[in-house]
């Protein structure tokens, strides 16, 4: 598949859905798909020419409002979904948007995989640190002591890091947003989807309605960028490990690492030349006379 | 004098090269024109234990194991304790002379053993082409082939091609002339047993080579030749050698295949490559499908093709790995909350694996669903010389079903394209996700027409719901009925589905052989299947034996639940290994009245219905001894046919 160049500039109305959106009032995910389409656009990304795949939650209801191809599956099972795709026709663009529940609770054995893997697409994590969809539970990434309907004395685990893990385990783009900064978190999905390789954003996210802590008033002193740090190279790994712990009063965002490693799909042979959808489905018969010959 | 009729048990501990051994001898009777049947029987170890191959040679093509033994090459002493008692009266054992064999047990039974030295003389000429003593001693395998040569008469010399071309590049090294040193050594030394010994491998004058495959390869073959272009596998015994087989054809055919992480990920990654249009598959067994069929119910919601194979062994959870069974059936075909179309093929035979499994491909795009494929660990591992023109692999017709071209995605007006709009049949026009003009989304929520979420509106469900579900009504008038196999009108009708399918012929065979009419219906396409043309099929059979691998007779459920129809009796079991067809033969002939009174049917010869192994175990033990001597009579029979 050849996509065409495009000749006129994208807008970001390009990828307006024709739904109406079920998200409660306030939500942070109204910021999320509009940075979400801001990025499409700066990239010039055609809605044919990206590939949305989300689980079951919040947030995972993202590609349903968008015009772009997409895939809502099953919670937990967005990422081997994006990666079959994407080994499939390696020139689309894969998004993966999926809430905390599902890339790091039900989710988790796919994402440390994802994580080794490199394969070429961007997953884009909101990040509310509770289940909101089933009505408030604890999630990985709350903080410890979270009181819940499951959790009525307080939430027994520590919090799950998701940066940390992205980065001890091989991703090679990381990065973390706010969603009470719309222009922050497009231009760092711009970087994601533009990066080749593995690249996860952890989208702090607000809930209205389950999520009284951690709220866009709680974060927004605590936030800075680091792209405004001209002395922090996220090429440093030991640089951007000590940063991906940071939490509590100074909460970085911005892209924290990045490394280049061969993806997934530029290793595999048969890949070489044509996306594996577009290749002849038939062989000639002295492929078959060869294979023959070795069986007998 | 018995020619090119014959069974040869290999047997040793693993690691100890029988399957290389047999393998090879089974390639030089293949090059020589003759047909193999042959499966490994082994422990879930990697060294140690006791493992054998068996290998049934035939004039003509041979499709399942036969349950007497004419030849045992013993490399353990369990080799000769084991299969003593499947020896048939002249037949023999040739083993190392540090074997022990009790001489009485041998002669009372009429049983012959062919002592070698074979150990010291492998020594003896490896330490002379300088091979340290582990590899030297590896040379029994090659010792013991041309023992084997020499007393059936088969020629030297194609045990000489398969041993040069084992050794490929390193042909004419000294290992390899130390290897031939070996087998000529042992040939020349058994010449003196030839004439006690009646059964004979002569190649015919118009031999033609053929290809040796296994049930497992002649899976991915189907798909290959189906133009599947990536399968996503978790290894999972005995279904990992199908994703094995791709990934060592991968370069020839340009294919992408991965081991994933879990066997969720194997098959997400299948339905993510099959939603953009690749014919993709996976493979497993019970317990890796287990953990797939959340993703094979959004499969069904989301109208994505793609084929999982589910190699069968006894369970229910771990169970026993390298055996087989027949015990996944009903979980297969309900599989799942709520209900989809789902296609259940169950392939009986080697070119059975490869043309349904072809098929498979086929009816998952044209019905845009997902397609199971029932295999077992006998079939799995058991290989046969397969005719090149068994296998057409060119001539096989790709159908897409109702996918549009890119000339009809040209012509669509953008935004009109309905992803799931609703049709008579059933089917959607599919259109591959990239093209501007049919941009779309899938969901595993109910969804409208154009894919979008919908998980309110009743009426959208009912019109969705009745349009998945009127596919199983289109995929009937597609799906084939069981097969007949033997006269008609016979007194006894023997039902089976998949891999027991050659077992159950050859009882048929045996059956009418013996003088008892005696024929077969054999299920391979199991679900959907037309209810009403089923009913007539199975209207046709006087007394229905019901043979199954399973405790509950699965299948037979199944078809008294379509047609009404229960079977008269059941010959269960559940012990992990093959029926074979003198087996079935047997049981028939001690459990059902073979001869009724004429104008009535078939019956039950003992009071309590015998429906549980253990009840089988204990009539197999009763008859063992009597029951031999039938079978070979009949085998007997059907060779002066011949």
């Amino acid at each position: 598949m050849t996509l065409p160049i495009p000749e006129f500039k994208f807008t970001p109305k390009l990828y307006d859905g024709e739904r109406q959106v079920t998200w409660c009032p306030g939500c942070g995910d109204y910021g999320i798909i509009a940075a979400v389409k801001q990025a499409l656009a700066q990239l010039q990304i055609p809605p044919h020419a990206a590939f949305f795949v989300s689980g079951i939650g919040c947030g995972s209801k993202l590609p349903d409002y968008l015009k772009a191809n997409g895939y809502l599956g099953l919670h937990g099972r967005s990422l081997p979904i994006a990666q079959g795709v994407k080994l499939a026709s390696h020139n689309l663009k894969v998004i993966a948007t999926v809430g905390d529940g599902d890339a790091y609770g039900i989710g988790a054995g796919h994402f440390i995989h994802a994580l080794r893997r490199n394969s070429d697409f961007t997953m884009i994590v909101e990040d509310n640190k509770v289940y909101a969809l089933t009505k408030g539970q604890y999630s990985p990434t709350s903080t410890r002591g979270w009181v819940s309907s499951t959790t009525p004395d307080g939430a027994i685990e520590i919090e799950f890091n998701p940066v940390v893990m992205a980065i001890a385990g091989g991703a090679t783009f990381v990065a973390r947003t706010f969603s009470g900064d719309p222009k922050h978190m497009a231009a760092t999905f711009a970087k994601a989807i533009a990066h080749k390789g593995f690249a996860l954003v952890d989208v702090l996210q607000a809930c209205v309605i389950y999520n009284h802590v951690n709220t866009v008033e709680w974060y927004r002193p605590r936030v800075y960028k680091l792209d405004d740090d001209a002395n922090y190279n996220p090429r440093d790994y030991t640089a951007a490990m000590q940063k991906a712990h940071e939490w509590g009063d100074h909460i970085p965002l911005g892209v924290l690492y990045v490394d280049e490693r061969p993806t997934y799909e530029e290793q595999v042979k048969s890949l070489a030349t044509t996306p594996l959808v577009k290749q002849a489905l038939t062989y000639r018969k002295e492929t078959w006379d060869e294979f023959r010959a070795a069986f007998m | 004098m018995v020619t090119n009729n014959m069974t040869i048990k290999i047997g040793g501990e693993a690691g100890q090269g029988m399957d290389t051994s047999g393998a090879g001898f089974a390639r030089a009777l293949v090059r020589a024109g003759l047909h193999i049947f042959a499966n490994s029987d082994f422990m879930s170890r990697i060294r140690g234990g006791y493992n054998f191959y068996q290998l049934r040679v035939g004039a003509k093509p041979v499709y399942a194991p036969d349950d007497q033994t004419h030849l045992v090459l013993a490399f353990s002493q369990d080799a000769i304790d084991l299969h003593l008692d499947e020896l048939v009266p002249g037949g023999a054992i040739i083993h190392d002379t540090n074997l022990q064999v009790d001489a009485n047990a041998l002669a009372q039974r009429h049983i012959q053993s062919f002592a070698f030295p074979f150990e010291a003389k492998a020594l003896e000429i490896g330490r002379a082409a300088g091979m340290d003593p582990k590899h030297a001693k590896q040379m029994l395998n090659t010792a013991q082939l041309g023992a084997t040569a020499a007393i059936t008469g088969f020629p030297f010399e194609r045990i000489a091609d398969v041993i040069n071309q084992n050794f490929g590049k390193k042909k004419g090294s000294a290992v390899a002339e130390a290897n031939l040193a070996v087998a000529r050594w042992a040939f020349d030394e058994a010449q003196k047993y030839a004439s006690q010994f009646d059964w004979k491998l002569i190649p015919p004058a118009d031999g033609v080579n053929r290809m040796i495959l296994n049930g497992n390869q002649a899976i991915g073959l189907g798909a290959i030749a189906a133009g599947c272009k990536f399968i996503s596998a978790y290894p999972m015994t005995p279904g990992t050698t199908v994703i094995e087989f791709m990934t060592a054809q991968a370069k020839r055919f340009n294919l992408v295949t991965k081991q994933t992480e879990d066997e969720l990920a194997a098959i997400l990654f299948a339905i993510g490559a099959g939603q953009i249009g690749v014919r993709a598959m996976t493979a497993t067994s019970g317990g890796g499908f287990a953990l797939m069929v959340e993703a094979l119910g959004m499969a069904g919601m989301t109208e994505t093709p793609v084929v999982i194979v589910d190699s069968q062994r006894p369970g229910p959870s771990t169970g026993m790995p390298t055996r087989t069974g027949q015990g996944d059936l009903l979980f297969l075909l309900h599989a799942s909350q709520d209900e989809f179309p789902r296609v259940v093929l169950a392939p009986g035979g080697v070119e059975s694996c490869y043309a349904d499994t072809a098929r498979a491909f086929n009816l998952a795009e044209k019905y845009q669903c997902p397609v199971l494929v029932l295999t077992e660990g006998y079939q799995a591992f058991a290989v046969r010389s397969v005719g090149v023109e068994e296998m057409p692999f060119e001539q096989f017709e790709i159908d897409r079903g109702k996918m549009l071209t890119e000339a009809e995605l040209d012509a669509l007006q953008p935004g009109t394209y309905k992803r799931y709009a609703l049709s008579a049949d059933g089917v959607s026009p599919r259109a591959l996700p990239g093209h501007p003009n049919a941009v779309y989304t899938s969901t595993s929520d109910e969804h409208t027409e154009s894919g979008r979420m919908e998980d309110e509106d009743p009426a959208n469900r009912v019109a969705q719901h009745a349009k998945r579900m009127q596919k199983i009504e289109t995929l009937k008038t597609e799906m084939r009925m069981p097969e007949w196999y033997g006269p008609q009108n016979a007194a006894i009708t023997l039902m089976g589905w998949g891999a027991t399918r050659y077992a159950i012929r050859e009882a048929v065979d045996l059956l009418n052989a013996q003088g008892v009419r005696a024929n077969a219906l054999h299920f391979i396409d199991i679900y959907p299947l037309d209810e009403n043309r089923l009913a007539q099929e199975l209207a046709k059979a006087k007394w229905l034996v019901d043979i199954e691998g399973n405790y509950t007779a699965q299948l037979a459920q199944v078809i008294r639940v379509y047609t009404g129809r229960a079977p008269d009796q059941k010959f269960l079991k559940y012990d992990g290994r093959p029926f074979t067809g003198a087996e079935i033969a047997r049981w028939i002939a001690a459990n059902v009245n073979t001869k009724p009174a004429k104008g009535k049917s078939a019956k039950v010869t003992k009071s309590a219905k015998v429906t549980k192994g253990a009840k089988v175990k204990l009539v197999k033990v009763k008859l063992a001894k009597g029951v031999k001597v039938k079978a070979a009579k009949a085998t007997k029979v059907a060779k002066a046919k011949n």
